[in-house]
């Protein structure tokens, strides 16, 4: 493999771990908008979600921020293209990332002395919403070839490139996969009638998800014809049904209440899912105007953002396991009970 | 308003408002192992509860410097679209590299907030130690990436295009050392100087108790060793400037002239059209010393450089001043302290503690400053003798939306959070103890760390 394909994948790589984690912590919000007023089970909710995340979501939103470096660091000319070719729903996702981080640690209860202020809890729930969603709808501006770069510059318009069917239907899908990954990952974590609530919404979102994928892929047919003819490919062909048989075995276990099970194949699905959108996207980070060849920097700063892999890996590997064993590694619902409250958990503290 | 100006506007805003986040996040989780180090060796609860306190701090500020930062990450490219596709393959390795740091940062940060039930005290306190260290090589590379616009190594361009590069040589560009060291320190002494003026406000108020005199020891100890390492910095950074950047110096200090024995100007406004400064207290040869250790050397006045490319003198000038200024008031304050703390002083006189409630605000205010002659020194240029700023600027029309978007969703952010930090100030300590019920005589004071909800 060539020093740009490396680095692309890293890339993709990096996309995909936002996708599972960030994701589902936007998808949170949405789950935060979508609570259960009339059941009196609300407040159970956002402490799930809110409990779900706290931890854990400032951590996985580095993965974008690693994503947008890499790209800058390793394809400058892409990343130069999409700001000014994306201006405005590149702005519009800045929104919903500063609205959503900032009114998450206001409303946060455990942070907040001074109790919850509604208008930041409606900040929460639209910034979840709109993040994804203009996320969604560049990811699919850039595969449907709507961008256009003549001579080094971009000649397409403020609005057409990202507001047309294929890229809204790509936005309202990776809306609908965030949701789903964020009702799959809470049966994880709850118990009792909450967890049955999040299993039905889980079921809800997979539906809604399945239907939302066929309409993309049908648009793609027609808006994205290069686009589609790769992804249904004899290469990619696997792979989208490998997504596929994952997306229904995570149904079938959030159905039948494997709830380990289904968090594994729904991640997977979405694995799958984007390593096929970033092989049918190949070798093109723009389509049709810059491949990654066209846009890469010179091979002095590909191969030192690949040799920082080797020491940031050593740390960072380790310190995510150590993250996520410590606050995902057991129903911390089902933890607090057996260990019999707060009062308990507190020797921890005072042991040593 | 024109393109250019609104971008510059946006990101001077953007920067402005994430540098006071970006400091206090390196700066609060130093003071919150110290307290909690301090807790872990002396058993002495008001420790535990200044920990307890301003993890509580620094898990909203962090969160805003972090998505403060994403924005910034984007407006790269966003309002400089021509910039990064040079800069982007040259000066990214110092991103990459931060990207791990700031990874690690997030990481720590989560178990540090949410972990004072789940790990164990020294471990708990290991990751606040963690957390504390990347913060600052955080921002120590961010720095260099920095220091490599107003020094640009590394790389050779043809017409446009960048035709080779060494990105480890751009990393460690010669501004690389200076740089960083002085904005280190700046980000501890704002951050010491800036908890400080809260407990010194509350000191006012009558609150004397161990935990108010806690914090303030604590805080000034890491003040005023930054503080008095400060100037030492500074003189580097000068010397530094006046030899590889005379433009910035000059305007720093409105030499108009090339002259020998040049002056220190103290304040005063420097007038474009006449080329002179009025009102300033001139100290002769004081400059000369201190660019160049040496009260008879030569220095570079702007009239051996084009009209166009002189930075905005005005602003780098008094905004030089300032730093200046307050970095010594802050030494100031903060030996009058420790003078009245050897002595015993007890209570602190009055006059002490406003001039310390004063040195909160005041500290940031130096950190701006400081930034602004760092950044509106190096104009026009955006790559300094590469690339002209406006240049670089978007093609991309509607940035003057942009930049009210951005001010108004800032206004109300900061709005909010001084609301929430004035709640979390003002709010008892007691209750706040999370933990060891019979240490501190009962059972039911227990409480749970962020992500604990008892609804």
């Amino acid at each position: 493999m060539r020093l740009e394909e490396l680095v692309a994948g890293v890339a993709l790589l990096a996309l995909i771990a936002y996708a599972l984690l960030g994701g589902a912590d936007f998808g949170g919000g949405v789950w935060d908008l979508l609570v259960p007023t009339a059941s009196g089970r609300a407040e159970e909710h956002r402490v799930a979600i809110t409990r779900a995340m706290g931890p854990v979501w400032e951590a996985n939103h580095v993965w974008l921020i690693f994503v947008i470096v890499l790209l800058f660091t390793g394809f400058p000319a892409a990343y130069t293209a999409l700001s000014v070719a994306l201006f405005v729903p590149l702005h519009l996702a800045l929104l919903g990332i500063v609205l959503r981080g900032a009114a998450f640690v206001f409303r946060s209860p455990g942070a907040l002395v001074a109790g919850r202020s509604p208008l930041w809890m409606h900040a929460f729930r639209a910034a979840s919403i709109l993040t994804p969603l203009v996320l969604g709808m560049c990811l699919g501006a850039i595969s449907a070839g709507r961008i256009r770069v003549a001579s080094g510059r971009v000649v397409s318009d403020l609005w057409r490139p990202w507001l047309a069917p294929f890229p809204v239907a790509v936005g309202v899908l990776a809306l609908a996969v965030s949701a789903y990954l964020a009702a799959v990952y809470l049966t994880v974590e709850t118990e009792g009638t909450v967890q049955e609530d999040f299993r039905r919404r889980a079921l809800g979102a997979g539906a809604v998800t399945a239907v939302v994928a066929g309409v993309t892929l049908a648009l793609a047919l027609v808006a994205a014809p290069r686009f589609w003819g790769s992804f249904t490919g004899p290469l990619d062909t696997p792979i989208v049904l490998g997504a596929v048989v994952l997306a229904t075995l995570s149904a079938w276990a959030v159905y039948h209440r494997r709830y380990h099970l289904a968090r594994v194949a729904a991640a997977g699905e979405v694995v799958l899912l984007l390593l096929g959108w970033g092989l049918a996207q190949y070798p093109y980070l723009i389509y049709p105007h810059l491949t990654l060849w066209q846009a890469a920097s010179l091979p002095p700063t590909l191969r030192f953002i690949l040799w920082t892999l080797v020491p940031g890996g050593l740390l960072l590997v380790p310190s995510l396991w150590f993250l996520f064993t410590v606050f995902k590694g057991r129903n911390p619902t089902a933890e607090r009970a057996e260990r019999g409250g707060p009062e308990a958990a507190g020797e921890t503290y005072e042991a040593a | 308003m024109d393109s250019l100006t609104a971008a510059r506007a946006q990101m001077a805003f953007s920067l402005g408002f994430h540098i006071i986040f970006a400091a206090l996040g390196i700066g609060l989780p130093l003071l919150m192992v110290i307290a909690e180090g301090l807790w872990l060796r002396t058993r002495r609860p008001e420790y535990l509860a200044l920990a307890r306190k301003w993890s509580k701090a620094t898990a909203v500020l962090f969160a805003i410097g972090a998505v403060s930062g994403t924005v910034l990450s984007f407006e790269l490219g966003l309002l400089w679209p021509h910039f990064m596709e040079i800069a982007g393959g040259v000066f990214g390795a110092a991103f990459a590299l931060e990207g791990y740091a700031f990874f690690l940062e997030a990481i720590f940060l989560g178990l540090y907030l949410y972990g004072w039930e789940r790990l164990r005290p020294r471990v708990h306190w290991l990751c606040g130690v963690a957390v504390a260290i990347a913060g600052a090589i955080s921002g120590i590379l961010v720095l260099s990436a920095n220091a490599w616009m107003q020094q640009p190594v590394g790389f050779a361009m043809q017409g446009d295009r960048v035709v080779s590069v060494d990105p480890v040589r751009a990393l460690f560009n010669p501004a690389w050392a200076v740089m960083t060291t002085h904005s280190t320190l700046s980000v501890y002494i704002a951050s010491a100087f800036g908890v400080a003026a809260v407990y010194a406000w509350g000191y006012l108020r009558g609150r004397r108790d161990a935990y108010q005199r806690a914090a303030l020891r604590t805080a000034l100890v890491i003040g005023a060793v930054a503080a008095l390492l400060q100037p030492i910095s500074g003189d580097f950074n000068a010397r530094f400037v006046s030899r590889f950047q005379p433009t910035k110096l000059a305007a720093m200090e409105a030499q108009f002239r090339t002259q020998r024995r040049a002056p220190l100007r103290i304040g005063g406004w420097p007038d474009l059209r006449t080329g002179r400064v009025y009102y300033a207290i001139e100290i002769p040869g004081g400059l000369s010393f201190l660019a160049y250790h040496d009260p008879n050397a030569v220095v570079q006045g702007l009239e051996e450089f084009p009209r166009d490319l002189w930075p905005p003198v005005p602003i780098v000038h008094v905004a030089f001043q300032l730093m200046v200024g307050i970095g010594l008031y802050l030494v100031v304050v903060a030996a009058l302290y420790w003078i009245m703390a050897w002595r015993r002083v007890d209570p602190l006189p009055r006059w002490l503690l406003r001039l310390l409630v004063a040195a909160g605000p005041l500290a940031f205010l130096a950190v701006q400053a400081g930034w602004t002659v760092t950044e509106v020194g190096r104009q026009p240029w955006i790559i300094r003798d590469v690339l002209l700023t406006r240049e670089a600027v978007t093609p991309v029309p509607g940035v003057q939306v942009t930049l009210g978007g951005v001010l108004a969703v800032y206004a109300a952010l900061s709005a909010t959070l001084t609301w929430f930090l004035l709640r979390l100030v003002r709010s008892p300590q007691v209750p706040e103890f999370p933990i060891a019920p019979k240490a501190f005589g009962g059972g039911d004071r227990a409480e749970a760390g962020p992500c604990d909800l008892k609804s």
